[in-house]
């Protein structure tokens, strides 16, 4: 037996559950984390730039590129014409999304040509040259228009129903018709969407891209080459941000860079500006919810009708399962008996929109917290009142049956508001509000406490797969891979960290290797919040793989059993001895043993079935629940952030400080969806806040003053996910309901809590202005 | 004449000959220089991801402020040390203690920000060893992070804090003897510089003289001080320009004045620069100040350039022509002087004659018994272009009413423009509540503000009534503005 010497540990750096720092933090600090604009060019790397559409709506009548071709630095200038595929890049196969436009424009803004030049500048300035004739068509870019004109919907909207609300929803004493309005919102990561696309022999193509998605990115560009997906690799190594942007919004510019790189044989980047970006690429989508609710004067809900309207964009892309999850959502935490949803996924003549973290749920979310808003103004009560009396129930109470007819097995939501409602010492607080809202006659507060409860799955089963890869290299180095992106997140971080916990040794053993079809193929987006949930499983099923056969190799040659093989931190004991963990590896390099696997996982127990309505499509849910303070300025709509505080449930944390650190971004990026981020049209259709001048999404001094962010560390997922954790990704964002309604009720204020002041998001200091205008008028 | 620019870069003394007047800082460093560590997040000085710090001569001082590579032209360069990330970590590869910070307390998740973030805290840690929550939040008002919610960079300022610059580890200390002595010597000559690319031209006069001659003969010149304006035209708009004419290197167009008879402040006074001295005599304008642009556009951009541009939209026009500000332009020939309101004529025309600069503002001393504020509306309280601006001064008689008045807005028409019906309505009348609702009204005859994206023609009438309101009730002694942070009553 090999005695190397070895230091004994008796835990390893970076197991699962520990505070790891994000494995890139070093290199993020110096500026040496690479993004794909600072990879060294291929030599001869021409750059690309959109020509884009000056219509919201129009017939192309001609297109003349000649002096864009004639300016100075151009290489190329492709159109539809130069795809040697299909021209579409519709990501659900609707082929309602041209690569280039040909004939029709259908959002101001949409890519009609690309220019390839020697440098992006040449690119950028000869794109400005086109001349192009067009017949306009009539344009509609708001929900309000849409349903105007009568505007067809882009994909089938869906239905749940249960009960008998047609019925029900005359019954109670109590009733109230109505509606909201949300906003959308711009993802605004810090790095635009790029692609590096390097030619290679025969049909074959490398593609840097900043996704979600490569391999619907391989898809897409093997689509529009007309070649197999075998030819096309697809690289992510980090994103400067995602959010959901760039889970369908990066084909365009792949597939572009990746038909100009094939068609000049040449190294093609494409790396739109900023305003570019924002003009082309599609958003959150804003709402339209028309409620119907019937209640009791204590408050309890009988029956919900409610119609979901979305600002779709042009095409369908996402907007299918957006508008979806929105309905999923819509009873936030709460159950109704009896119960109609139904969406209408409304084209527009602007970008399309897309997933955006929370993914239609957060729009379903809030209106479920208006309804109680209503209810609770309606009856005179404190609305955490009015919460806490529809919350769903224990299983067997009766009440734990959702609009889809899946159970709540899991419920700890009124723990966690009470255990919120206690630390944040809310009632008190709220009293003191009211006492100081009665004395002050131009600022006002409000308070409120939401709560979250977010389903995990993708919607679509198929995609509740996934892959990984791990080697074992016979240096006893780890060499590790899997089909998840890395956009921040921490994903690449916490999944080393299963690796580490699988074999029992330090991270720094581990490499994490950069995502590429070429080594997990099949893979789903890293969306849905299920990153770690998926690729931490397929990861441990690798590592698992090799560590039994590391096992059974141990057995046969030191004739030991199973049982007497146990991985210690970084070394292994055999019976009574013990060898480092490199020298096991050795040994079994030597002894013919495979030290690579491919690890799979398979989300259990979800089924969904669209046109009944019906099914288990969450395999859990997670939740949590915020309290938030605010003043407001009532001449002039301003408003400050006092105070939030938050407790969550991850269930048990892969790694608490990666988790709190998405809590608290989560909750941020919600408040500025529903604050001051506003996306604004005029009348010809173009976007005009399309650059962080105009578009404005929250600064350091804009975070509540006094920010207190907990765990709930009592949480334990029910379901056997890896480490018993929860995902974390999007269900934090919801908790910033809790500012709108906090700036609602320093609104109500002004007519003595009586009226719900029906403050729709986002609450610009002019929509809080008018909001208080409305209820002093009254 | 010079044909060529100097300055330092990191540790490398450079000598360039050879950019176009719109090449930008950013395009030089990541395409000429390969330091990919200074990002582009947006390409117009709104987000931070390609801050760098620009080290230059003030008064006798190395000062180092943080700028926006973005929209910095490497014309505006010469004579100072220019500091990217790739200058801070040692060559061991020991993390500056500014980097620690921002790892120990988890400041970075995409990190496509931190570059930037960590330069801004390295200027605000140099500047500053206490820095409290406020200068906090102030010195990252130009950097936007859509991952972390900003909790933990605020912590990691608060953290490196305790640690003071010391030449053992950080590179601006270990070096700053011999960088001045550097740039002294590059300022030692001053040549009009001409660097000519293809058929552009960048001229970088050496003196006011040759400014004035340069524009005598260049009257199509497009004059940069700041560039956080013409940064876009270039950024955004893709403009040819020819010539640039660089006037940040003129220290006689950077001094503040301060006289029994007022402030007068040269064209290139920065806001940064400026702020001292305008907060101490109006510590309205001071506040207003503090939420311009971000730290780096503050850097930056000049409040004579601020006024130069013509814009509706310029915050400091209306604060200044409250309190009956001049500007005087000069030309090789001559030079003249003219209350500020006047040099806005409509909107895209000022009153600037073909071979004109703006050399000084020149700002009246407030009367002691005046009310003076000012009152920024916007989407965001930080860092965000105003959907109006309202300025007020009143000075009151004997008999408590109002006896001069000067009332200007920005946002509110085509140009910053005075409310003239309004300030009639008011003169001569008590300073009493029913005085200020009937004086309302004339906000209607003043303005028929526009609706756009940063607001509606509705909410801008409403609010500059309010803000009149807001302004009575300021100076009855019962301020009703909503505050990030309490003034902290020093004992």
């Amino acid at each position: 037996m090999d005695n190397t010497t070895f230091e004994a540990k008796t835990t390893i750096n970076g197991p699962m559950h520990a505070s790891l720092r994000h494995d890139s933090a070093h290199k993020h600090v110096t500026g040496t984390a690479e993004y794909i604009d600072d990879m060294p060019e291929p030599a001869g790397t021409l750059h690309a730039a959109l020509g884009m559409a000056d219509r919201a709506h129009a017939d192309i009548l001609s297109i003349d590129l000649s002096a864009v071709r004639s300016a100075p630095g151009v290489v190329a200038v492709l159109t539809a014409d130069d795809i040697p595929g299909v021209n579409d890049v519709s990501s659900n196969g609707s082929h309602d999304e041209p690569l280039l436009a040909t004939d029709k424009i259908e959002f101001h803004g949409q890519p009609i040509f690309v220019v390839i030049g020697e440098t992006r500048e040449a690119a950028r300035r000869a794109a400005r040259l086109a001349k192009i004739e067009y017949r306009d068509l009539p344009h509609w870019t708001d929900i309000e228009g849409a349903l105007a004109n009568g505007a067809p919907m882009v994909v089938s909207p869906m239905t749940l129903k249960r009960g008998e609300p047609e019925t029900e929803i005359n019954t109670p004493p109590l009733r109230i018709q109505s509606h909201m309005v949300i906003g959308g919102q711009e993802h605004f990561y810090l790095e635009s969407q790029i692609a590096l696309a390097i030619p290679g022999e025969d049909e074959d193509v490398t593609v840097w891209s900043s996704t979600q998605h490569p391999t619907e990115v391989q898809h897409m560009v093997a689509h529009v080459l007309a070649c197999a997906n075998h030819a096309v690799t697809i690289n992510t190594r980090r994103m400067g941000g995602g959010f959901g942007g760039k889970e369908t919004q990066g084909n365009h510019f792949a597939c572009l860079a990746a038909v100009a790189a094939k068609k000049l044989n040449r190294a093609v980047k494409f790396r739109p500006d900023r305003d570019e970006d924002m003009a082309v690429t599609g958003k959150r989508h804003d709402f339209r919810v028309d409620y119907d609710l019937a209640f009791d004067e204590e408050g309890r809900i009988h029956a919900v009708d409610a119609t979901f309207a979305a600002r779709c964009g042009f095409s369908s892309d996402l907007s299918g399962p957006v508008t979806d999850r929105a309905l999923f959502h819509a009873d936030s935490s709460y159950f109704y008996p009896h119960v109609h949803l139904t969406s209408k996924p409304l084209k527009t003549h602007t970008c399309s929109n897309t997933a955006f973290r929370g993914f239609g749920g957060p729009q379903g979310l809030l209106g479920g917290e208006r309804f109680i808003e209503e209810i609770a103004y309606a009856v005179g009560k404190d609305p955490l009142d009015v919460r806490k009396l529809n919350f769903y129930g224990q299983p067997g109470s009766g009440r734990t049956l959702t609009p889809y007819h899946q159970e709540v097995e899991d419920n700890v939501i009124l723990r966690v508001v009470e255990e919120l409602e206690a630390s944040s010492d809310y009632r008190a607080r709220r009293q003191a509000i009211i006492d100081f809202n009665a004395t002050s006659p131009v600022i006002r507060k409000g308070i409120a406490l939401t709560p979250v409860k977010f389903g995990i799955s993708f919607t679509m089963t198929a995609f509740n797969q996934a892959g990984a890869l791990v080697h074992v290299y016979s240096d006893g180095s780890i060499h590790l891979n899997h089909g998840g992106t890395e956009m921040g997140q921490g994903l690449y971080t916490k999944v080393a960290q299963v690796v580490a916990d699988a074999f029992n040794v330090d991270i720094e053993r581990i490499k994490i290797t950069a995502t590429t079809t070429g080594k997990v193929p099949n893979t789903s987006a890293t969306a849905a919040s299920s990153g770690s949930d998926l690729n931490g499983m397929a990861a441990y099923d690798a590592a698992r793989q090799i560590r039994e056969r590391l096992i059974e190799f141990a057995c046969s040659k030191w004739q030991v059993t199973a049982a007497d093989v146990e991985f210690l931190p970084n070394r292994v004991r055999v019976g009574t001895e013990t060898l480092s963990f490199d020298a096991l590896v050795k040994a079994a390099y030597s002894g013919r043993v495979q030290l690579s696997a491919a690890g799979f996982y398979k989300t259990p127990k979800i089924h969904w079935d669209r046109a009944a309505g019906r099914g288990r499509p969450f395999y859990y849910y997670a939740y949590g629940a915020a309290c938030s303070e605010v003043s407001i300025d009532t001449l002039t709509g301003e408003y400050m952030m006092e105070r939030t505080d938050i407790l969550h449930d991850v269930g048990r944390s892969l790694n608490p400080i990666i988790d709190i650190g998405q809590v608290e971004g989560a909750f941020v990026q919600g408040m500025g969806w529903l604050t001051t981020e506003e996306l604004w049209w005029d009348a010809k259709g173009r976007l005009r806040t399309h650059a962080p001048s105009t578009y404005k999404i929250p600064l350091a001094s804009d975070r509540p003053k006094i920010f207190n962010v907990k765990l709930a560390e009592w949480s334990e997922n029910r379901e056997p996910t890896i480490g018993r954790s929860k995902a974390v990704g999007e269900p934090p964002f919801m908790l910033a309901i809790s500012v709108l309604e906090a700036l609602s009720m320093a609104v109500a204020s002004v007519a003595d809590y009586t009226v719900c002041p029906r403050l729709d998001a986002p609450a610009t200091p002019e929509r809080v202005l008018m909001a208080v205008e409305r209820l002093k008028a009254l | 004449m010079t044909s060529a620019i100097r300055f330092i870069l990191n540790g490398d003394e450079i000598v360039l000959g050879d950019f176009h007047p719109t090449e930008t800082l950013l395009d030089y460093l990541r395409l000429r220089k390969r330091l990919t560590g200074t990002k582009e997040g947006c390409a117009e000085g709104d987000c931070g991801a390609c801050t760098v710090l620009v080290g230059r001569l003030i008064g006798g001082a190395l000062r180092y402020e943080s700028v926006n590579a973005c929209i910095r032209f490497i014309g505006s360069l010469h004579g100072t040390h220019v500091v990217t990330v790739e200058h801070l970590a040692g060559k061991d590869g020991k993390l500056h203690p500014v980097q620690q910070a921002m790892v120990d307390c988890h400041g970075s998740q995409c990190g496509f920000c931190t570059p930037g973030f960590v330069m801004s805290l390295y200027g605000l840690w140099m500047a500053n060893g206490e820095p409290n929550r406020e200068e906090i939040e102030q010195a990252l008002q130009g950097n936007l992070c859509r991952c972390t919610g900003y909790e933990p960079i605020v912590k990691a300022a608060e953290q490196v804090a305790a640690e003071r610059p010391s030449a053992l580890f950080d590179p601006i200390e270990r070096d700053r003897a011999e960088v001045m002595a550097k740039l002294w010597t590059i300022r030692a000559t001053s040549d009009t510089i001409t660097v000519t690319k293809g058929n552009d031209r960048a001229i970088i006069p050496g003196t006011l003289a040759s400014l004035a001659d340069t524009l005598a003969r260049e009257p199509q010149a497009t004059v940069v001080a700041g560039g956080t304006d013409v940064g876009l035209w270039v950024t955004k708009q893709m403009r040819k320009l020819d010539p640039v004419v660089f006037i940040n290197q003129l220290t006689d167009l950077q001094t503040i004045t301060e006289d029994e008879t007022g402030i007068t402040l040269g064209a290139g006074v920065t806001y940064a620069h400026a702020l001292n001295a305008l907060d101490l005599a109006y510590p309205a304008l001071g506040r207003l100040i503090d939420r311009i642009g971000g730290a780096q556009v503050r850097n930056m951009g000049t409040i004579g350039g601020n006024i130069a541009n013509g814009s509706p939209i310029g915050d400091m026009p209306p604060a200044l022509i409250a309190l009956g500000a001049t500007v005087t332009l000069r030309s090789a020939a001559a030079s003249r002087t003219l209350p500020l309101e006047d040099y806005f004529i409509e909107y895209g025309r000022q009153d600037r004659q073909p071979g004109e600069f703006v050399e000084k503002i020149f700002v009246p001393p407030l009367h002691e018994d005046a009310f003076y504020a000012v009152y920024k509306i916007s989407k965001r309280r930080d860092e965000d272009i105003s959907a109006l601006c309202g300025a007020f001064t009143i000075t009151l008689d004997g008999e408590g009413c109002v006896d001069t008045c000067r009332i200007a807005f920005g946002g509110m028409a085509g140009t910053p423009k005075r409310a003239k019906a309004v300030e009639e309505a008011l003169l001569g009348k008590p300073w009493s509540w029913n005085t200020v609702a009937s004086a309302q009204d004339a906000f209607a005859e003043d303005y028929q503000p526009l609706s756009d994206w940063r607001a509606s023609a509705e909410y801008r009438a409403l609010t500059a009534k309010n803000l009149l309101t807001r302004f009575f009730l300021e100076t009855a002694g019962q301020p009703q503005e909503l505050k990030r942070f309490d003034m902290v009553e020093e004992a």
